[in-house]
């Protein structure tokens, strides 16, 4: 058998072993006594050449409903919109793409810089004085961002909105038993926040307060009211999780006091592929600076002070500090970071307003017309591009048909909200057109009799 | 290349351009600002370049430029893995059916992206020797954290809650003691004896009641093979501890033994490394984690499993730690892995680790002529050399990693692990020719010779690269993190 990726003649092997004064490479494996040595051979299938694994995995993927042959209205964190061609071009260079973290910068400037720009876009957009260079995902980075404002406050209670994401709140609970924090869920009245219950909650034990803004059912919490609430209690941390697209069109966190700002930028460059690698996002004040977690690239000059880019306060980091690190993250998402940063060039300071209010006209005109075609719809507080209606029937029942129509429907809220059974979470992109809005809304409206 | 300041994005935007072709607003528009209190609407556009798209792509062009890939050399970055990144790896991950998938659809709609997860993780179990396997981790430390997590679980299940130690070597990788940490736990470290191993005596005296597990690498960060590792076990074990694996390594011994073999209870694999999913310049990676029986309870939910003859996520799962990423894990990079494992089968997996073993042996061997090496037997898939010789020179390890820059190479790591003094630790691959590490070699001999007889042509490298060493001082003490207008 032959393996493509496995330069080594058997010449070269024989030259090598007499080099190194052994036998057989077997000779090299020695050291691993007896009793754990592997005896047989690994029960994996066999290797298949390029073209069969081309034509196989091909297979596989034809087997799944694609975003590309149907029309899709599911959202809830994950979105289906328009990738600009040089996106791709750009992450496929292999300088990128091959290249470890860039802990040499002097072969690393266009990693770094990349991720200095990066920074920057996320600060210019979150309004948050300073970014880090990427987490795994949005929910992962809002657990850290919770872990973080417990560790600075010293405090052990965290209140989060049962409107934020359903599954970045079971990474919360996860992440949360490690320092033993305490997560008090905070209700939802219509899918907003109840500030009732959130200000009968909080006190001088609380940590931080976590809010999406838009929230996981597309509404736009009402920031201003949750900063007074918090400000009321001295050193307790506002928290917000945001869709940065949707940050084109409202009035950015940074400028409600935030002390953290998190997110996925998924909705820049980044296909949906099942769920993951997205990339995660983490801005927040000066004053946390030094508690970031992951890395952060500043600017520098080099010897002959020219302007250039290095990996900067690694103090922090689990490298240097090992036990006595803010976090452990090591690898984080630094492709899909240039993925997104390629993406916001191309959309651009004008063009990032113009596609989020696309998605919010869309939204609005597939909300009328499920409006007028009879449908409940669960609020008609302001929105991004996401809205939930009332069925008649399963959500899971309704999607299966509309999937014979080519149509993938909106995300199942049953699965996370038990009292919002038979509501669908819809999502309208910039990339529907009026014809498939008119089509869903037709299709959804025979279902529902 | 010209030695200058390469223009920022924003500072070749210029007012009015535009690289985006958005799709037409084919519905009747409503007034927006109706529906929003004034305090809520953006008044400030966010500072994003403008420029066209041809500009966009010079300008990353231009940076790609400025980097160095394993495509563009010779990457021997010890504990890294710097291996070739398979291009049809790329192609697959490309294909509609899998990159523009929605987690959120029915599963009865993605069967053929969870028979790739199902078979994926199959093979991972059967690699590592672990009973069940969860590819939810995003990467190797969330994969450590994960499998600190569930033996804390295991251990709190059992009513055993004073289990609050980790003991990690001090030749430990710091990511190791972080999670720990994050975990809820307190790191302590076991020492290493000459020989670069554990020592057992030492380990003896660390383990105790309040011994929730010892984390390892196997072969560990010198690149050496834990010989007394059934010894270990036994002790970690009979101390009521657990055993866990961090496979970084893991390169090194693929089809010739498996962790849970050896009496490892977890295990974590960092896919990016080992089976080819590409660094990514830091990422995105995987970190899977695999189990024993006795720990399977615990992984994270949903759990992937068969049931009726479908795939199904299953989320019924008690003892769960819960949930550790959104949806169900890197399934890009994922992808790309059992892409790999595809391609290789046993017989070249096998093979994989029989050649990064003799490339780095046969490196080893040739540098020791002129470096010190520290543990003298023979190594894994990767080696550490001390530079304390050319430092009673005056020539530093950074000083040799620059100078390597001159000659186009990726140097080795350095100055880790901890317990070596001036650290070199080089990791060749199975994916290098002999070509490749005959021409590594010689420069590493030569820069040995430069530094005995012109040791500032080495202490002011690099001179060949397109900026020179950085201020990082200063970057640190005065931290300018974005661009200011």
């Amino acid at each position: 058998m032959e393996f493509r990726y496995l330069p080594m003649t058997d010449q070269d092997k024989k030259d090598m072993l007499t080099t190194i004064g052994v036998e057989s490479t077997d000779e090299l494996f020695s050291d691993i006594p007896s009793k754990v040595r592997f005896n047989r051979e690994l029960n994996l299938k066999r290797p298949a050449n390029e073209a069969q694994l081309k034509k196989e995995l091909t297979d596989m993927a034809n087997k799944n409903a694609n975003l590309k042959n149907n029309s899709s209205f599911l959202g809830a964190g994950v979105y289906d919109h328009f990738i600009p061609s040089v996106v791709d071009h750009v992450i496929s260079r292999s300088e990128f793409y091959t290249a470890y973290t860039p802990y040499q910068p002097e072969i690393s400037q266009g990693e770094l810089q990349a991720i200095f720009e990066f920074q920057t876009m996320i600060s210019e957009l979150t309004g948050m004085p300073i970014a880090n260079s990427s987490m795994y995902d949005g929910g992962t980075s809002l657990a850290e961002a919770v872990n973080l404002s417990a560790a600075q406050t010293k405090r052990k209670k965290i209140l989060v909105s049962k409107t934020v994401h359903p599954e970045s709140r079971a990474v919360i609970k996860s992440y949360a038993k490690g320092p033993n924090l305490d997560i008090v869920e905070i209700d939802h009245k219509n899918g907003v926040t109840d500030l009732e219950h959130l200000e009968s909650q909080l006190d001088e034990n609380t940590a931080s307060v976590v809010i999406q803004y838009p929230n996981f059912f597309g509404q736009v919490e009402k920031l201003d009211r949750v900063r007074d609430l918090i400000s009321a209690q001295k050193k307790t941390m506002f928290i917000v999780s945001s869709n940065p697209l949707a940050l084109g069109y409202l009035t950015p966190p940074g400028e409600f006091d935030a002390d953290i700002v998190v997110g996925d930028t998924q909705v820049f460059g980044i296909p949906a592929q099942f769920g993951g690698p997205h990339c995660g996002y983490f801005a927040t004040t000066k004053k946390l600076m030094r508690k970031v977690p992951g890395r952060l690239v500043g600017q520098t000059t080099d010897e002959d002070g020219v302007r250039g880019f290095v990996l900067t306060l690694q103090a922090r980091e689990q490298h240097i500090r090992r036990d006595k690190a803010t976090s452990n993250i090591c690898s984080n998402q630094a492709l899909n970071a240039l993925a997104s940063s390629v993406a916001m060039s191309s959309i651009g300071k004008h063009g990032l307003k113009k596609m989020a209010t696309l998605n919010m006209q869309k939204a609005r005109y597939a909300k009328q017309k499920f409006l007028d075609a009879g449908f409940e719809v669960l609020s008609d507080a302001p929105f991004f591009n996401e809205f939930a209606i009332k069925l008649t029937k399963s959500v899971k029942e309704v999607n299966a048909r509309l999937l014979e129509k080519g149509i993938i429907g909106g995300y199942d809220l049953s699965d996370a909200y038990p009292e919002l059974n038979h509501h669908m979470l819809v999502a309208v992109t910039e990339i529907r057109t009026k014809e498939e809005i008119d089509a869903f809304v037709k299709e959804l409206g025979d279902i529902h009799g | 290349m010209a030695n200058k300041d390469f223009p920022l994005i924003f500072e070749r935007s210029k007012e009015g351009r535009t690289s985006y072709s958005l799709p037409e607003l084919d519905v009747p528009e409503v007034n927006l600002d109706d529906e929003f209190e004034a305090s809520y609407v953006r008044k400030t556009a966010p500072n994003l370049p403008e420029v066209s798209e041809l500009e966009v792509m010079r300008h990353y062009t231009g940076l790609s430029n400025r980097n160095f890939g394993v495509d563009s050399g010779f990457y021997p970055l010890g504990s890294c893995t710097m291996k070739y990144n398979p291009k049809i790896n790329e192609d697959v991950a490309r294909l509609d059916g899998f990159s523009h998938i929605h987690p959120y659809q029915d599963s009865s709609t993605v069967q053929g992206a969870m028979e790739m997860l199902y078979d994926l993780q199959t093979s991972l179990s059967e690699i590592t020797g672990m009973h069940e396997v969860s590819l939810q981790p995003a990467a190797g430390a969330q994969g450590e954290w994960t499998g600190l997590m569930m033996i804390r679980a295991y251990h709190e299940a059992n009513g055993d809650f004073n289990r609050t130690k980790v003991i990690v070597p001090d030749s430990a990788h710091g990511t190791n003691p972080a999670s720990a940490t994050v975990a809820g736990f307190e790191a302590v470290t076991v020492k290493s004896n000459e020989k670069g191993l554990v020592d057992l005596e030492d380990l003896k005296q660390v383990v105790g009641e309040d011994t929730a597990a010892l984390m390892l690498t196997n072969p560990n960060t010198l690149g050496l093979f834990e010989t007394e590792i059934v010894e270990m076990a036994e002790i970690v074990h009979e101390a009521g501890g657990k055993l866990y694996y961090d496979g970084a390594n893991l390169n090194a011994i693929m089809g010739y033994a498996r962790p849970g073999d050896m009496g490892f209870d977890v295990v974590h694999l960092n896919l990016h490394k080992t089976f080819t999913g590409p660094h990514g310049g830091g990422g995105p990676g995987s970190g899977p984690v695999g189990v024993s029986e006795e720990l399977e309870a615990f992984l994270p939910k949903p759990i992937l499993m068969k049931k009726d003859d479908k795939l199904v996520f299953e989320y019924d799962r008690p003892q769960s730690i819960g949930r550790v990423k959104p949806y169900y894990g890197n399934f890009g990079i994922n992808l790309r892995a059992y892409t790999y494992i595809r391609t290789m089968g046993a017989e070249g997996l096998k093979k994989v680790s029989e050649y990064a073993v003799l490339n780095a042996n046969y490196m080893m061997r040739q540098l020791e002529k002129e470096y010190d090496l520290p543990y003298p037997q023979h190594c894994k898939h990767e080696f550490v050399l001390s530079g304390r010789r050319q430092k009673k020179l005056g020539v530093r390890t950074l000083d040799i990693a620059k100078r390597l820059l001159d000659y186009g190479y990726h140097p080795p790591t350095i100055y880790f692990p901890l317990n070596v003094e001036e650290a070199l630790m080089v990791e060749p691959t199975e994916t290098e020719s002999k070509e490749t590490l005959d021409g590594f070699i010689d420069i590493m001999l030569s820069i040995s010779e430069e530094a005995k007889n012109d040791p500032e042509l080495v202490q002011e490298a690099p001179h060949n690269t397109i900026v020179k060493r950085m201020d990082e001082t200063t970057a640190a003490r005065k931290p300018i993190l974005r661009y200011e207008d």
